[in-house]
């Protein structure tokens, strides 16, 4: 694909915005595939499931740590709010920037909408990016990673270049037993 | 009030959206803790999630539509449809199995409302289910939320305070309070809505609230719903020294609310797409719709906003070269909506027809007129003598409020809200009187569920609590014994039933006037409602009236049974009203020499 990076300025920042939040969508797939479901980081959201009617699948084979159901059902929340997946099969070439911008708003107002509704998010870090910072000892090396310069003993003093997102509240919605998450979006057919 | 209830729960039955607010009884008494029921719904099949508001819509799926594991919810599998977003979400591709506006039909006078006709265009083989039905399967949803947060206290045993719009008639209350008895709710009480939304105010401004207004302040309410528009009149006087609030006056039912707006703004983007040689398919103006309520949030919120895209996706998987796209202006949503629905008229521009022209029609009778500020200045100017029984001073032409409340999801937008304001301050400036204050501080979606619970609490005996008993007066008529002139109605008289202002557990005496009914057969007789004639006590008989004095509503209905009587035989009975302690209006008909009383209904099947 050609793209004239100095054509169409506007239509570009859409762009990028759009493929950043993709990219942030992307993280939180992985956070959720990292680690079991229902965080439980907060006070969690009231129970809606009864404790009789298990929402999960049942234990999968001992190869198989986690279900992917909770994927599943952030890729089926994304296609439906957001066109996700119809989005990214799509084949770029042959369409104009203002084209794929019209199509990226789509994705994105659908995806902050679906982030918002599922995730509360927070910085990892407060202070502003491209300042100075220091971490004591002992600091959490999940939270923060070093890089670059990095000798001797802390407390380190850096400069904070990303402030990192931690998810603070998970509240997906529950899935009914013998509900099949694969099946993202049904096919529609109008009669 | 129960001793067991350890809640006072606010119900707000919405014609759009319900919400349930409680109010902990056991808690701190002095600053009761408030909260909105979280409510367990399917928001698409298998898939359930907790919302605070439940969508207001019954969907009936075809037996091979959606399996039936996937329609469980928390407390088991619904049955006989589905409410919340997932109806209006099947519903909007699938119109024809939805149930909609059921509130807007319970006070529909000219249908039956326990007959099953809703969906109204339902294909034959579809059960359908009445208005009635309708509601009470929202209320059960409510209720199965409910009792399963709270097992150790369910619903039926806690005292429950049920909205209604101010401006519903003694027929419509009286079957929200049938919908309420049919899911087993007891301890009932119903509350006008614009009332809950003050409520929600006081509670909101803590003690605060009695420096905020004053004796002969005059309050209005207005409440911008997505059907309905609700208005109602609430005067500050003094009692004891205590700050006494007074409901003087209601509205007229308006069925118009944001979700005209959307439409509006649809059909606006519809007719440029069109212009620009792009037709459009029904799926596509119902994406419209939906991508306007967001933009139109957007501009109405933001000034600096001057347009929003609004792009409709292909209803296909691919996404590129299939998806429309357009934009909504700063421009456009001021015309539609502000200058659309909120013109700036004079106080003397009311809208251009009567409401309720025509009982019978079928399909729901939508306001012909989209001024919200028409409509309100007609309100104000018919409740111009309102308060002369507290204040004396009558007013000029018309009532001048000194202070506005808004509820309401529209209300929500600045600009709407501002406009609103600087119309109602442009009558007051033309009038010579002081501009009103605008009352802030309530979270307008979720006020009347909130100032419904808060009202549970302030029947415990905390609290101020705004009198107002009925907001009409009602009348039967008698039809004069003259000879009958062709081509003349015979001369019509009003007797007053049931007089204005009329408290919760009052009754009147019954009638000095007898009605002959025949025994076994039912008798129907014609019924006004007047909300501006404040001076007739019961018994007092209209020989005439201005047209726009008395509004006819649907005719009640009498049957006197047979037992211990000759069917055919006609018995003279007089009439007396009294006023239920849950706050709905039951008129009785008394046989003479007797003390039995039996009921008039309100709701006539085939009127």
């Amino acid at each position: 694909m050609n793209v004239d990076f100095t054509a169409l300025p506007a239509t570009l920042d859409i762009l990028h915005l759009t493929l950043g939040a993709l990219s942030l969508l992307l993280i939180v797939l992985l956070l959720l595939k990292g680690k079991p479901r229902q965080l439980p980081i907060s006070p969690a959201p009231v129970q809606v499931a009864e404790p009789s009617k298990p929402v999960q699948a049942p234990a999968q084979p001992a190869l198989k740590t986690h279900s992917p159901d909770a994927a599943l059902q952030l890729l089926s929340l994304l296609q439906q709010e957001a066109r996700f997946i119809d989005f990214l099969n799509e084949d770029l070439k042959g369409f104009s920037d203002a084209e794929i911008g019209a199509v990226a708003r789509v994705v994105h107002e659908g995806g902050k909408k679906t982030l918002q509704q599922y995730f509360t998010l927070a910085p990892v870090r407060s202070e502003d990016e491209e300042t100075r910072i220091t971490l004591p000892e002992g600091f959490n090396a999940a939270e923060v990673r070093v890089t670059g310069n990095v000798v001797g003993q802390p407390p380190f003093t850096g400069t904070l270049v990303h402030r990192g997102w931690r998810v603070t509240n998970v509240n997906l919605p529950k899935l009914a037993d013998g509900h099949d998450a694969r099946i993202l979006v049904p096919a529609e057919v109008e009669l | 009030m129960n001793e067991a209830s350890r809640f006072a729960v606010g119900i707000d039955l919405g014609t759009t959206n319900s919400v349930v607010g409680y109010v902990d009884l056991q808690a701190d008494a002095e600053h009761p803790a408030q909260a909105i029921l979280p409510l367990p719904q399917l928001t698409q099949p298998g898939v359930v999630e907790n919302r605070s508001q439940l969508p207001s819509f019954l969907y009936l799926p075809h037996e091979t539509e959606v399996a039936p594991h996937e329609l469980v919810l928390p407390w088991g599998e619904s049955r006989n449809g589905v409410v919340g977003v997932i109806a209006r979400q099947l519903g909007s591709k699938t119109p024809l199995r939805l149930v909609a506006s059921a509130k807007s039909w319970l006070c529909h006078g000219g249908v039956d409302r326990r007959s099953g006709f809703l969906p109204l265009n339902a294909p034959e083989d579809l059960a359908k289910v009445s208005p009635l039905q309708a509601s009470a399967a929202y209320l059960a949803h409510l209720k199965a939320a409910w009792n399963h947060q709270f097992p150790e206290h369910p619903l039926e045993q806690q005292d429950v305070t049920l909205t209604v719009p101010a401006s519903f008639d003694p027929a419509a209350r009286d079957l929200t309070v049938e919908a309420a008895r049919l899911v087993g709710l007891q301890q009932l009480t119903l509350l006008e809505e614009p009332q809950a939304a003050l409520y929600s105010w006081v509670k909101a401004s803590g003690d605060d609230w009695r420096k905020q207004v004053n004796v002969g302040d005059v309050i209005l309410v207005v409440d911008v719903g997505g059907g309905t528009t609700d208005l109602s009149l609430i005067a500050v006087t003094e009692e004891e020294g205590n700050l006494q609030l007074n409901r003087i006056a209601v509205g007229d039912h308006i069925l118009l609310g944001g979700d005209n707006m959307d439409l509006a703004l649809a059909y606006r983007l519809k007719a440029k797409l069109e212009a620009e040689g792009k037709a459009l398919q029904a799926w596509q103006i119902q994406a419209l719709t939906h991508s306007c309520r967001d933009a139109k949030e957007a501009l109405l919120t933001d000034p600096d906003t001057l347009s929003v895209p609004i792009v409709v996706p292909s209803r296909g998987s691919k996404l590129l070269g299939a998806t429309l796209r357009t934009e909504l202006t700063r421009e456009e949503v001021e015309q539609t909506l502000v200058d659309g629905f909120f013109p700036q008229v004079q106080i003397h521009e009311h809208p251009r027809q009567a409401l309720r022209t025509a009982l019978a029609q079928l399909g729901l009778p939508y306001a012909s007129d989209a001024g919200i500020t028409r409509h309100l200045a007609a309100f104000l100017c018919r409740q111009a003598e309102a308060t002369v029984d507290m204040f004396g001073q009558p007013q000029a032409s018309f009532i001048k409020p000194t202070a506005v409340l808004f509820n309401g999801g529209v209300l929500k937008a600045p600009l709407l809200a501002r406009r609103l304001m600087g119309v109602i301050n442009q009558w007051l400036q033309q009038a010579g009187a002081e501009p009103a204050r605008l009352l802030e501080g309530a979270d307008l979606d979720l006020a009347v569920a909130n100032g419904a619970a808060y009202y549970g609490y302030v029947r415990k005996g905390h609290g101020v609590r705004i009198r107002g008993g009925i907001a009409n007066a009602y009348y039967v008529g008698i039809e004069s014994e003259m000879p009958a002139v062709p081509g003349m109605e015979p001369p019509l008289q009003a007797l007053c039933v049931a007089p204005f202002g009329m408290e919760e557990g009052s009754a009147t005496e019954p009638s000095a006037a007898e009605f002959g009914l025949v025994v076994g057969e039912p008798v129907q007789f014609r019924f006004f409602g007047s909300n501006v004639r404040r001076g007739d006590t019961a018994g007092v008989l209209l020989e005439d009236w201005e047209p726009t004095e008395l509004e006819e509503l649907p005719p009640i209905q009498a049957t006197l049974p047979v037992e211990n009587r000759r069917p055919g035989e006609v018995v003279p009975v007089r009439l007396a009203a009294r006023v239920t302690e849950l706050g709905t209006l039951c008129l009785e008909a008394i046989p003479r020499n007797s003390d039995q009383r039996w009921r008039v209904e309100f709701d006539v099947r085939n009127a």
